[in-house]
């Protein structure tokens, strides 16, 4: 990285010391930036504080299941079955809630049990039963929707009641001068800020980190390797029952509501140079990965393109956008 | 993987048993095979919603042979990428791009069947060049740039087509249809994948570069393989496969639609036959006899679920539990899998 040595430090010019500045910030913040100006360009209404805080609840779940997949990445796995506990989350939700205000709260803790049980068996069957995390995750994603559709015999049944809902839909009316300040927001800074001291600034993170990088030399530094990577498995998929909870109280019931989120949460955390097979990765650089994707279907739409066409362009820039990361790491070595 | 072992007198009976096994090459998978047949036949006899037992009935092991066609064929193709330790997520969309190109472009005019085909196979060719592409020269992680050429592939065809379109023309459906004697077409056609990979593989100098390729790219391109063009070719193998897939579904189902592809999990039903055949996800190791195994073990488990009248939904949490154990049944002993 230092490639110039402190004789020349002096004579360099601004210019040159901003642009090495620049190329130090994680690319994936001008990505967001231009998507940002680009919408705004298209709707100037975007940037009006309530139409922004009504994006920025529509992209929450994504940005905050991104940040869950992201422990799981880094450790070096993946979690396939995101999208499967986020349908699942939202068909048993109904079912056991069955629109009666006062099971909410009792129907959230199960739910969040129900991801508890489902990241423990993630982990224990990669880490025990050493089955590599694609296969195990892939065999939770078919058991999770399975379980969802047996309970619910197919077709979604019952109701999420308003104050199970309010989580993805509502908000607090009048909350800093605004008409309504969405509840999912405030989730989505509290894991957004709670997520990033947990991986950037806390001993687990080191840990866990260290662990995605080189497993053995964790293990022998004396960091539990099983327990870390278990624990990554059961806060992703407690995460994707959060990010269930607000995907079911905005859309309501549907058995689509997961469908392919497990593939768009690792494309986000990639798009933010988390490196697939462990050891690096940012909670804030994902998310931002996570709001690129968000602003992209946002922009795709005003753009006025047929939604098919919607999911190629994404697949481009998802292409775009990797080989742009691999390059500039190939670079920088 | 052939460890100097001890005299052959000091082994148990079991263990000579493997030994023998292993001599010939038999992967291990054969073994799960063998268990979930019996496993089948007991629960189809206890458990059965009607008195026949499908261990007896012709058509019903026929059946089992031909649900194998489809996701054989295109199983045969991932395992030579994951043997060069690489993987393909486009291969679902592939397929549906196949089946509903060829019943538009042959819209039951038996005269176009020839110049549809090739023209396909060309389609195959180019994404397999394109994955191949985007992994080996633009350095992209294979699950990323299959998935994005995936999507890719899915968007175009989503954007053109809604719904079935076209139709193959009859004799198109001798393919799945039509029988060779006692034996359907299409299984022959799935053996003869199956031998042709296996030569490939095991009996050409192109299967010994792209073992060495997936053990480790860095010693293949020190001994002076051109590791890209071994990878890209392996794509290009993979790609062809799920085109042939394709024709299978659409003569099958006179029509295609934009999501047979996807509907029918092939890709990642693909990767898992081939996990549970003995390929490792890390390249390297592995071949097509124990994928073949790895399908043959879906289909007498689907076989075996609609013979004991089991709930479609069960049937994916047992599908999913069994994906998990089988795999799990023999990463469990090999303790070197992780670090």
């Amino acid at each position: 990285m230092a490639r110039i040595s402190a004789g020349t430090a002096t004579t360099d010019s601004f210019g040159l010391r901003a642009w090495q500045a620049v190329r130090a910030v994680n690319p994936v913040y001008f990505i967001a930036l231009v998507l940002m100006a680009w919408v705004g360009l298209r709707n100037p209404a975007f940037f009006q504080p309530d139409n922004f805080l009504t994006f920025l609840q529509r992209a929450a779940p994504l940005m905050i299941l991104t940040a869950g997949q992201v422990f799981v990445l880094v450790s070096g796995g993946f979690d396939l079955s995101v999208g499967s506990v986020v349908t699942s989350t939202v068909i048993i939700g109904a079912i056991l809630a069955n629109n009666d205000p006062g099971a909410t709260w009792w129907v959230i803790l199960a739910l969040l049990a129900g991801g508890l049980l489902i990241g423990l068996v993630n982990g224990a069957v990669t880490t025990y039963l050493k089955v590599p995390s694609l296969i195990a995750t892939l065999g939770m994603l078919l058991m999770a929707r399975g379980i969802g559709l047996l309970w619910s015999g197919g077709a979604p049944r019952g109701y999420l009641p308003d104050n199970f809902r309010m989580w993805g839909r509502g908000g607090i009316e009048g909350l800093f001068g605004l008409q309504d300040f969405p509840y999912a927001v405030i989730v989505l800074v509290i894991f957004g800020v709670g997520y990033w001291l947990l991986l950037h600034k806390l001993n687990y993170g080191r840990q866990l980190l260290a662990l995605g990088d080189n497993p053995r030399a964790a293990r022998l530094s004396g960091v539990n390797v099983n327990l870390m990577r278990i624990s990554a498995f059961v806060l992703c998929s407690m995460t994707a029952v959060i990010g269930g909870i607000l995907l079911g109280g905005r859309g309501g019931v549907s058995i689509e509501t997961g469908t392919g989120l497990e593939m768009q949460t690792i494309a986000a955390a990639v798009l933010g140079g988390t490196m697939l097979l462990g050891g690096r990765g940012s909670i804030p650089a994902a998310m931002a990965g996570a709001l690129a994707l968000e602003l992209l279907f946002t922009l795709l739409n005003l753009l006025g393109l047929p939604k098919p066409l919607r999911d190629a362009v994404q697949g481009l820039i998802i292409i775009a956008a990797v080989a742009y990361t691999a390059y500039s790491t190939r670079r920088n070595r | 993987m052939t460890a100097i072992s001890p005299p052959a007198a000091r082994l148990s009976a079991a263990g000579r048993a493997r030994q023998w096994l292993r001599d010939r090459n038999i992967p291990p998978v054969y073994g799960i095979l063998i268990i979930i047949f019996i496993a089948a036949i007991l629960l189809d006899a206890f458990f059965g919603i009607d008195d026949e037992l499908f261990i007896l009935n012709q058509t019903i092991l026929t059946n089992i042979l031909v649900r194998s066609v489809a996701l054989g064929i295109v199983a045969v193709g991932q395992t030579f990428v994951m043997v060069g330790a690489s993987i393909d997520l486009s291969v679902a969309y592939l397929i549906s791009v196949t089946a509903v190109g060829a019943s538009y472009l042959m819209a039951g005019d038996p005269n176009r069947v020839w110049w549809t085909v090739l023209v396909l196979f060309v389609i195959g060719v180019l994404v397999g060049l394109v994955n191949g592409t985007l992994i080996t020269r633009l350095r992209i992680n294979p699950l990323i740039a299959t998935l994005g050429v995936g999507l890719i592939l899915r968007g175009l065809l989503n954007a053109t087509f809604e719904n079935f379109a076209g139709s193959v023309p009859a004799s198109f459906q001798t393919f799945a249809y039509g029988m060779l004697g006692p034996l359907p077409i299409s299984v022959l056609v799935l053996f003869l994948v199956v031998l042709v990979g296996w030569f490939v593989l095991r009996r050409m100098r192109y299967g010994a570069h792209l073992y060495a390729v997936g053990g480790s790219e860095e010693v293949g391109r020190l001994s002076g393989l051109r590791t890209e063009r071994v990878l890209t070719m392996a794509h290009v193998i993979c790609s062809t496969t799920a085109v042939l897939t394709g024709l299978f579904v659409v003569s099958r189902l006179r029509a295609g639609a934009p999501w047979v592809g996807t509907d029918g999990l092939y890709d990642l039903e693909s990767i898992a036959a081939t996990v549970i055949g003995g390929t490792a996800l890390s390249g390297g190791k592995g071949g097509v006899w124990g994928t073949l195994a790895g399908v043959l073990i879906f289909s007498i488990l689907d076989t075996t679920f609609n013979q004991i009248g089991i709930d479609a939904y069960m049937k994916q949490v047992l599908r999913g539990a069994i994906i998990v154990l089988a795999v799990g049944f023999y990463t469990f002993r090999s303790k070197a899998e992780q670090g």
